[in-house]
């Protein structure tokens, strides 16, 4: 992912640094943009699509157990479900195809730096894997915490999680929605398959999401109970310098702080992003004991 | 047999020889001098007044009363008639219940049926309890009974008729050719359907339905199902394991689609199992989708037949035509879909085996690896926090 463009409002910006290699104690916290807005809604599209596709897609999957023919029931049945299903699936498609002609876009054409390698990109390097490897040692108290760059690799396993799973499952839903046309280029035990693959990685989505990214991302001490940042956008400087230090002197270094400077996130927009975050996680929590229970009671 | 004297008959007879036929009739006028008096009673209290009108126009009639009273000679008679027996004149129906289920009912046996005996009407009289649109209230007044279906280990079965596509048209249309209780079970030699004379018992059951509806007989007959239980396999299905015997259902109905799929899995569970994991079962379990596919709608109902024969819907020949009837468009490689499918067994479908053995592979290890990465970094962070830090 690139740095975030020059749309930040500057008018309540800040004196710069006046050296990088200086940073004097502002008076008060300086916040930093993280996420653009489009960035933000691409999140909100794809985890309020996710939260109906999962709760729609594990009421089939679990189509015996009483909570799914309850809840199924409540909203008029198994076409009321597809619906939503099949509606949500849509939306999210769109959303992936304007990302990825996004990433093209700025990458290929415009030759934007930073897309497909550097250490502003989401493509894994030789660094994720020795940070991998770090922090498993920091965790069991065997050597210094990793200093992250933009993107740690727990940051882009999620996005490639994310993006291949939207090409398995995606391409899987449509094999089976699209069935016959399908069909003329795909033998029929394909059909088959497709719903294997897709209710597995369908399962493996939701757990991951739920359990495991819920937790590295918002839940974990560090940012408990959650991580406003994919919300407002912004982040303070002592965070900032904390979670991604080799970013922050990178962008100091480069004398860049003035482009990413910006103003505290207004009170609107933090209530804001707790009533829907926590709302998502509420829903998430709920979907995962579901899930596991349906998985493991039967 | 005297019932057969017609009254017109009987008048005529009258008109003519007024000397030679006055005795008899007197003998019915002197007994309703006496029991012609409405609310007579005897010593118990019971009714043994008769509504002359009413008696005359019964189908007994013509009858004198002493046909069928035998015991009273004249008058003073005996204060307690013998019972009837009605077997004098009905001595087939008489045979029949004798070695029927009813054969031991502590009631007058023909009474508790055709009601008041001065009453009688033919059972082509709407008034009668026997006319065809009455029967099922007739036998309800026992059958509908529940202290009386436990007693003698009965399912009470009334209410289950009544709200079954049969009871229905007798009650709502007034159809007389719908079935009720005596079209299967029998008027007067009801046999227990353990008995293999009757018509409920298990091998009898397809040609008893079979009565009315013969063109589905045919098909089930033709069918695998059919085809062993007229060699006498008693585990295959007969109509009334698929649609029950009282509770039946139309079979169009939401009701009776979304629940007749287990009826063919109690046999078939190996398919019932596998079934259940594809989308076709996931869209009839969540309901509100009747069309999904059911058995039948592959299989046929009645006229079920393996793969192997070319004129079952399921031979690979027909399946674009069976298949293209919800999917449209199904086309040769569509039709390959295996709707029994089983990812868990390798030997009958091995890619489907291994793909799903990949996917709960990459399930498990991704969620092990984040399992224990997330763990040890709470438990660091808490230490760390611990520690002093703020963050960790």
């Amino acid at each position: 992912m690139p740095e975030p463009t020059a749309t930040i409002p500057v008018a309540s910006v800040p004196e710069p640094e006046p050296s990088p290699a200086l940073p004097p104690e502002p008076p008060r916290q300086r916040w930093f943009l993280r996420f653009t807005l489009a960035q933000r809604y691409l999140h909100a599209v794809l985890f309020t699509t996710f939260l109906v596709l999962a709760a729609t897609g594990m009421v089939m999957r679990f189509s015996g157990s009483i909570w799914a023919i309850r809840l199924a029931r409540q909203v008029g049945g198994f076409g009321a479900i597809l619906f939503f299903h099949k509606f949500c699936a849509l939306i999210l498609t769109l959303a992936f195809l304007i990302h990825v002609r996004d990433i093209f876009a700025r990458g290929l054409f415009k030759r934007e730096k930073g897309i497909f390698w550097g250490p502003t990109s989401m493509v894994a390097n030789w660094k994720d894997v020795k940070d991998l490897f770090a922090h498993f040692r920091w965790f069991l108290g065997m050597g210094p915490k990793p200093k992250f760059e933009r993107y740690a690799y727990w940051e882009k396993f999620d996005y490639w999680a994310v993006f291949w799973g939207m090409v398995v499952i995606g391409f899987s839903g449509y094999a089976m929605w699209f069935a016959p046309t399908f069909a003329r280029f795909l033998p029929g035990w394909a059909l088959n398959a497709a719903l294997i693959i897709h209710s597995e990685e369908g399962l493996l989505a939701i757990l991951f999401i739920f359990a495991i990214h819920f937790v590295n991302t918002h839940l974990r001490p560090d940012s408990f109970p959650m991580d406003y940042v994919i919300f407002t956008g912004r982040e303070s400087e002592e965070e900032f310098k904390h979670r991604r230090p080799l970013e922050y002197q990178r962008m100091l270094a480069e004398g860049r702080s003035a482009t990413r400077i910006t103003d505290a996130p207004p009170k609107w927009l933090i209530n804001f992003s707790r009533v829907v975050g926590f709302t998502a996680i509420l829903i998430g929590l709920t979907l995962l004991i579901l899930a596991l229970s349906a998985y493991f009671v039967g | 047999m005297k019932k057969h004297f017609s009254i017109g008959l009987s008048l005529v007879v009258f008109a003519l020889f007024p000397v030679w036929t006055a005795r008899p009739l007197h003998a019915q006028s002197d007994c309703l001098s006496c029991h012609g008096t409405p609310g007579m009673t005897d010593s118990s209290g019971k009714s043994i007044s008769i509504d002359a009108d009413k008696f005359h126009s019964s189908i007994h009639g013509s009858l004198t009363c002493t046909n069928c009273h035998t015991n009273v000679k004249g008058y003073p008679h005996a204060a307690n008639a013998a019972q009837v027996d009605c077997s004098t004149c009905h001595a087939d129906e008489a045979s029949g219940l004798g070695a029927s289920v009813h054969a031991k009912a502590s009631d007058h046996p023909c009474l508790s049926c055709h009601g008041d005996p001065h009453q009688i009407v033919p059972k082509t009289d709407a008034s009668s309890p026997v006319y065809p649109l009455n029967i099922p209230k007739t036998c309800g007044n026992c059958h509908g009974n529940p202290a009386l279906a436990k007693q003698h280990g009965l399912a009470n079965v009334y209410g289950s008729y009544m709200d079954s596509i049969h009871g229905f048209a007798v009650s709502k249309e007034g159809l007389l050719v719908a079935a009720n209780c005596t079209s299967c079970h029998g008027s007067h030699g009801i046999l227990s359907h353990k008995d293999p004379k009757s018509p409920t018992y298990r091998t009898n059951i397809p040609g008893t339905c079979g009565k009315c509806h013969v063109g589905i007989n045919q098909q089930y007959q033709a069918g695998i199902h059919g085809q062993l239980a007229a060699k006498g396999n008693p585990d295959v299905p007969v109509c009334t394991d698929c649609h029950t015997a009282h509770t039946i259902l139309e079979p169009t109905s939401a009701e009776f689609r979304m629940q007749s799929t287990p009826v063919c899995g109690n046999c078939h569970r190996d398919k019932f199992s596998t079934y259940r994991d594809t989308f076709h079962s996931q869209l009839g379990l969540l309901g509100g989708y009747v069309q999904t596919a059911r058995c039948w709608d592959c299989h046929q109902a009645h006229d079920v037949r393996p793969a192997s024969d070319p004129a079952s819907p399921i031979a690979p020949a027909n399946l674009i035509v069976t298949c293209g009837k919800c999917h449209t468009g199904a086309n040769a490689s569509f039709v390959q879909y295996q709707p029994h499918a089983n990812p868990r067994n390798r030997r009958l479908s091995p890619a489907l085996y291994y793909i799903r053995l990949f996917m709960n592979l990459l399930l498990a290890s991704v969620l092990t690896f984040f399992l224990i990465h997330t763990v040890l970094w709470l438990v660091r962070s808490h230490l760390a926090r611990g520690n002093g830090g703020k963050h960790a």
